[in-house]
């Protein structure tokens, strides 16, 4: 039954894997720098090291935006994220897994009647716009490098091939990895407070977590994605809307991963916290603007000034649709699984036993101040009872 | 093992210029023993250059198959495939030439040796800038440029000089034949459509080093 109601996220992920590992190995694959096999081998492998080892972080704010606390409720926040996202792909529309399960998590809020925390929608939100934005100076900053290095080694085109192909599985490896570290949260995020995992302890030093473990399961379904879909998404990125040098495709990927990374790493987080300076928040971010904004950043640099301006309105207006999409969607789903099929979609929250403790204390102060208010009534009914028996007592002497 | 790969193409690649450079050179002494009637030499450096064609053919064949059969340079493999065959021909025309003289001997005047050995100069030239050319496209495609003007330049020197032959024979009229003027003009040409096909060397070169330019 649990892994019925994990069929949602598992299905996200695999989705997730057949569309976003090419914006990793994409280039390298279609291009036919890097064989498939070999590039959904490393992508594999390093999306499920990467989902495990640092994929709590950005997860972590999904889960201040609202925690989803029932399992039916993470079930169909995940479909509904999930069917957001095949359907804008069918009709052709920009879509992010990243915008549909933030949409998603904000109509399971409203459905269950939580308070969305603001702080994190706000922080969420800037995210996606900045993320590109920063995708584009890291591109045209590390293009300039690599022109500059270029020009002092002057690699012979054979060499320059070799190198080109190694950076490429390098980066492919980096790239997995990140997006591994930061996307896992769209595929399982919104089952991390209702995960039906425990900790399992190896000897006395190694212990996985049941998020680990989650998240492991998570990474399998991405990897699914990345042999069974890929290879198809990949083909049609080499060849590409935008024809890349193998070389600009190494920059752009690279752009792509550093951003991921700093979005999902808490170790560089923490880092820059303690070092304070101002730290990126953690947030899973779109790899495919990600692509988009990396490439625009080395078209600047180019001195190129035909910016698309129809593409990057499509990105912004992806931003706004598909969240409300999403959460329409969840909203209805859950209504219909609650009702329908009596599954429960939501529990008591923390915040709300808060309230529930207030008011209970308040209750509590209420009854107090009525008891006492009784006593005192009691009180004053036993005074006036005296002063009527001495009264009484007084007319009768 | 990557590496290793790649050490072996550059090599191969390499032994294809150094071919191609020394069938210009062989060009040039051959048409020079020719003129000067010295045919011991001349054959000589047919056969050498017959040689060096048939090693060249392998080499070029060698380098594909391995560009293809181990997905080496996908991205250029294409422009490095037309490359060698446009260098092949040039190298082609250089024996095609030598062939010629050796089944025709047409009859050169001695006061033409002098303008014979200029274009057939001038063609060698061409043949050898397009080499360094290639080289420096292979190593640095942002800089070949300067290279690329060489061979333009002899090219046109070559046109210039083939021309200026050929209005000297037909104004000739110690040649009595119109044959034989034609058969000049015919050796004229040959010698001058190598330096055509190394222009055609250079004219794919400065497109692969636009495309190159990452």
């Amino acid at each position: 039954m649990i892994l019925f109601f994990l069929s949602s996220g598992l299905f996200l992920g695999w989705s997730l894997g057949g569309n976003d590992a090419a914006n990793v190995f994409g280039t390298a694959v279609g291009t036919k720098m890097v064989k498939f096999r070999t590039a959904a081998l490393i992508a594999s492998i390093f999306l499920i090291l990467g989902a495990v080892i640092s994929g709590a972080g950005a997860s972590h704010t999904l889960g201040k935006l609202g925690a989803v606390n029932a399992i039916g409720g993470a079930f169909m926040v995940a479909f509904a994220a999930a069917f957001t996202v095949f359907m804008m792909t069918r009709l052709q529309l920009p879509v992010s897994t990243s915008q549909a399960i933030v949409g998603a998590i904000i109509g399971w809020n409203l459905f269950s009647h939580t308070q969305t925390d603001y702080n994190s929608l706000v922080k969420i939100v800037s995210t996606w716009v900045m993320s590109p934005i920063l995708a584009a100076v890291f591109s045209a900053l590390l293009y300039l490098l690599l022109k500059l290095i270029l020009k002092k080694w002057k690699l012979s085109i054979f060499r320059l091939d070799s190198y080109t192909r190694i950076a490429l599985i390098v980066v492919g490896a980096f790239g997995a990895y990140s997006l591994g570290a930061n996307n896992i949260a769209n595929v399982m995020g919104v089952f991390v407070p209702v995960s039906p995992f425990n900790d399992i302890s190896i000897g006395n030093f190694f212990t996985v977590t049941g998020i680990q473990q989650l998240f492991f399961l998570g990474a399998i379904a991405i990897s699914v994605g990345v042999f069974t879909y890929s290879y198809k998404v990949m083909k049609t990125v080499g060849a590409g809307v935008v024809k890349l040098t193998p070389q600009s495709a190494l920059v752009v990927v690279l752009a792509e991963s550093l951003v991921l990374f700093l979005f999902a790493s808490s170790s560089v987080h923490d880092f820059l916290v303690s070092h304070n300076l101002p730290a990126f928040p953690l947030v899973p971010v779109s790899s495919s603007q990600l692509v988009i904004g990396a490439i625009i950043g080395i078209g600047l640099v180019q001195g190129g000034r035909n910016i698309n301006f129809k593409i990057l309105g499509r990105i912004a207006s992806g931003w706004v649709t598909t969240p409300i999409i999403a959460a329409l969607i969840a909203f209805i789903a859950l209504f219909f699984l609650q009702n329908t099929f009596n599954i429960e979609v939501y529990k008591q929250k923390p915040a709300q036993q808060k309230v529930t403790l207030i008011n209970r204390d308040s209750i509590k102060v209420k009854e107090k101040s009525e008891n006492k208010k009784d006593e005192d009534m009691g009180n004053h009914n036993k005074k006036k009872v005296i002063a009527n028996k001495i009264e009484l007592k007084n007319h009768t002497s | 093992m990557l590496f290793k790969k790649t050490k072996s193409l550059e090599d191969r690649f390499n032994k294809f210029l150094n071919i191609t450079s020394e069938a210009g050179i062989i060009l040039f002494e051959g048409i020079k023993c020719y003129l000067e009637n010295n045919e011991a030499e001349f054959e000589h450096f047919l056969d050498k250059l017959r040689k060096l064609e048939g090693d060249a053919d392998s080499l070029r064949k060698e380098i594909t198959t391995e560009l293809y059969a181990k997905t080496l340079i996908p991205e250029s493999r294409g422009d490095i495939f037309d490359l060698l065959e446009t260098l092949d021909d040039v190298i082609n025309q250089a024996k095609q030439t030598l062939i010629e003289f050796s089944i025709e001997i047409p009859v050169i005047p001695k006061v033409y040796n002098e303008d014979f050995i200029k274009l057939a100069e001038y063609a060698g030239n061409a043949v050898n800038q397009v080499v360094k050319a290639t080289r420096k496209f292979i190593n640095d495609p942002t800089d070949v440029e300067h290279n690329i003007n060489k061979v333009y330049y002899w090219e046109k020197e070559a046109d210039r000089q083939s021309e200026q032959l050929k209005r000297k024979v037909f104004k000739d009229t110690s040649i009595e034949t119109l044959s034989m003027k034609f058969h000049m003009r015919y050796f004229a040409l040959h010698i001058d459509m190598i330096a055509d096909k190394a222009e055609d060397v250079a004219d794919k070169l400065s497109i692969y080093a636009i495309k190159r330019s990452i």
